[in-house]
C-alpha cells in the first residue's frame, strides 16, 4: 500500500504567468522517493521553468509539495565562467566551506590539482561534474538536473549517466533529469513525464520507445485529462 | 617632504587599494565604463560646495550616494542596464557640474585632483572609509561573482541580486568620493578599472586576483602622488600613467610566459 511519505513530492495544477505570458498550465505529477523522473518536451515547452518553479525562484499557482525532509540539489543548464578567474576549490566553498572534498570524490574528480584548476579550462564533462558536485554538497536527497549532457561529447555522456546512477544506488538520490536524450531516458529513468506548456504523457519512461508516444511529446500537443 | 604631500600618500594608498579591490568585480560584470562615468556624477556636488561655502567631496559624495540610489531604482524599475542609466547620468552631471564653476582653478582641481587641499581630516576619513569599502566588499564579493556564474544558483542559494548590486553601487559611490581629490573626478574612474584589468589577465584565481587588483590600485596612487610632488604637477594624470605603465608591465610578462611556454 503506498503511503503519503512514499512521495517526495506532488505538483498539482500548478501554472505559471510570466511577463503575460502562460508557461505552464495545470500541470500535476508526483514523484516517488528514489526514482528517477525524466522530463522531455519540445524547445519552449516550460522544462527549465518548471525547474526554477520546482525551486521556488518564479511566482505560480496551483500546489508544490515538497516532503517535509526534502534537501534539494541543483544542477542548471548553463553557467558563466568565461570572464571569471576562479578556481574549483573557490567555486564550490561558494556553497559550503565544508564538503568539499567528499563532492568531488562522488563525482570522481578528486586530485588536488584539479581542486586549484580554474574553471573556464575545464572540458564540457569536467564542469558538468563540477556541478553536480556543487549540488551534492549539503547531501541533498533530490537532484534537480537541467541538461546533464549539454556541452559534453558522446563518451564523456555515457560516463555521466553511469556516474548518476552510481549516485542513486548509493545516496538513494531521487532524480528528476531535463533531457532530450532517447537513449538516457530508456536506460537510466524510471518514469517519464511528457511536458509542453501541459503535461502530455506521465507514466513508465520505457515507453519513450515507442513512436507514438513520441508523435505525442513532441508533436501536435494533447494535453492529459483532453484525451 | 610637505605635510599634505604625505596626507595625499595616506589618501591615495587608502584609495589605491579599495578602488583596485571594488573595480575587480566591476571589470568582471564588464561595468568598468560605469565606475569611470559614476565619478562625473559628482562634479554638480563639488560645484555647489565651492559656491555654497561647504566642503565639496561632500557635495560629491551626496550627488554620487543619491546618483546611485536612483539608477538603481530606475534600473530595476525599467530593466534598463547600469551602463545605459549611469550613461545618460553622467553627460548630464557633467554639463550642470562645468556651468556651476565659476572659477577656473576649482574646476581644474575638481577634475584633475589637487594634493595641496588634502588634510588631516581626509586623510583619516579616506582610511576609514577605505576599510569599510574593503570589509564590506569581502562580504558580498562571492554574492556578486555567484550571481555573474549563475543567476539561478545565486537566487536558489536566497543571495538577493538586486540588494547586493544596490550595496556595490553604494560602495563604488564612497570610493569615488574620496578618490576624488587625488585623481579629480575626470580620472577617478581609472582607479577602478585599470588595476583590475592588470590583474586579470595575470590571475587563475579569484584570491590572487582580488590581492593583485588592491596591490596595483595602491601602487599607481602612491606613485602618482609622489611623482605628482616631485614634478609639482596635477596628481591626477600621474596617477593614471603609473597605472597604465603596471598594466603594460604585466602585458610583457604574460607576453613573455607565452613565448616559454
Amino acid at each position: 500500500m503506498e503511503g503519503s511519505s512514499d512521495y517526495i513530492l506532488r505538483v498539482s495544477n500548478l501554472t505559471v504567468e510570466l511577463q503575460n505570458q502562460i508557461i505552464l498550465e495545470h500541470v500535476n505529477f508526483k514523484v516517488k522517493r528514489g526514482v528517477t523522473l525524466a522530463i522531455v518536451g519540445p524547445n519552449g515547452a516550460g522544462k527549465t521553468v518548471l525547474f526554477r518553479t520546482l525551486l521556488n525562484l518564479v511566482p505560480y499557482t496551483g500546489k508544490i509539495e515538497w516532503a517535509p525532509d526534502v534537501k534539494i540539489g541543483y544542477v542548471p543548464q548553463n553557467i558563466s565562467v568565461k570572464d571569471v578567474p576562479i578556481s574549483v576549490k573557490e567555486f564550490l566553498s561558494y556553497k559550503s566551506s565544508s564538503d568539499i572534498e567528499p563532492a568531488l570524490t562522488a563525482v570522481k574528480l578528486d586530485t588536488k590539482d584539479f581542486q586549484n584548476k580554474t574553471l573556464r579550462v575545464l572540458s564540457g564533462g569536467q564542469l558538468r561534474r563540477v556541478l553536480i558536485a556543487w549540488a551534492l554538497i549539503d547531501n541533498p536527497n533530490v537532484l534537480l538536473f537541467d541538461e546533464p549532457t549539454v556541452g559534453v561529447d558522446v563518451g564523456g555522456e555515457e560516463s555521466i549517466f553511469f556516474m548518476l546512477n552510481e549516485l542513486k544506488q548509493k545516496r538513494n538520490i531521487t532524480m528528476l533529469l531535463i533531457t532530450h536524450d532517447i537513449h538516457l531516458v530508456k536506460e537510466y529513468t524510471d518514469e517519464l513525464l511528457g511536458l509542453n506548456k501541459c503535461a502530455t504523457f506521465f507514466g513508465e519512461s520505457q515507453r519513450i520507445a515507442e513512436p507514438s508516444l513520441q508523435q505525442r511529446i513532441y508533436g501536435e500537443t494533447v494535453c492529459l485529462g483532453e484525451t | 617632504m610637505s605635510e599634505s604631500l604625505i596626507f595625499s600618500l595616506i589618501v591615495g594608498a587608502s584609495v589605491g587599494l579599495a578602488a583596485g579591490y571594488l573595480g575587480s568585480i566591476m571589470v568582471l560584470e564588464k561595468m568598468a565604463l560605469v565606475g569611470d562615468a559614476m565619478s562625473h556624477v559628482a562634479l554638480p556636488g563639488l560645484a555647489l560646495g565651492v559656491l555654497l561655502g561647504f566642503n565639496p567631496l561632500l557635495g560629491g559624495f551626496l550627488f554620487l550616494f543619491v546618483s546611485a540610489i536612483l539608477i538603481w531604482h530606475i534600473s530595476r524599475v525599467t530593466k534598463l542596464s547600469f551602463e545605459t542609466l549611469v550613461g545618460a547620468a553622467f553627460t548630464l552631471a557633467l554639463a550642470i557640474g562645468i556651468l556651476l564653476f565659476k572659477n577656473l582653478d576649482a574646476l581644474e582641481a575638481a577634475l584633475f585632483g589637487d594634493i595641496a587641499q588634502v588634510t588631516v581630516l581626509s586623510a583619516g576619513i579616506a582610511i576609514a572609509v577605505s576599510v569599510a569599502v574593503i570589509v564590506l566588499t569581502r562580504l558580498i564579493y562571492k554574492k556578486i561573482v555567484l550571481g555573474l556564474i549563475s543567476e539561478e544558483l545565486a537566487i536558489s542559494k536566497g543571495i538577493s541580486i538586486a540588494k547586493t548590486n544596490l550595496l556595490y553601487l553604494l560602495l563604488v559611490s564612497v570610493t569615488v568620493a574620496i578618490g576624488i581629490q587625488i585623481t579629480g573626478t575626470l580620472l577617478v574612474g581609472f582607479l577602478v578599472v585599470t588595476p583590475a584589468a592588470a590583474s586579470r589577465i595575470i590571475s587563475s584565481n579569484m584570491s590572487r586576483y582580488l590581492a593583485l587588483s588592491a596591490t596595483f590600485g595602491a601602487i599607481s596612487a602612491i606613485s602618482g602622488v609622489l611623482l605628482s610632488g616631485y614634478f609639482n604637477v596635477l596628481p591626477g594624470p600621474l596617477v593614471v600613467i603609473s597605472g597604465v605603465v603596471i598594466f603594460v608591465i604585466v602585458l610583457l610578462i604574460r607576453w613573455r610566459k607565452k613565448i616559454e611556454s
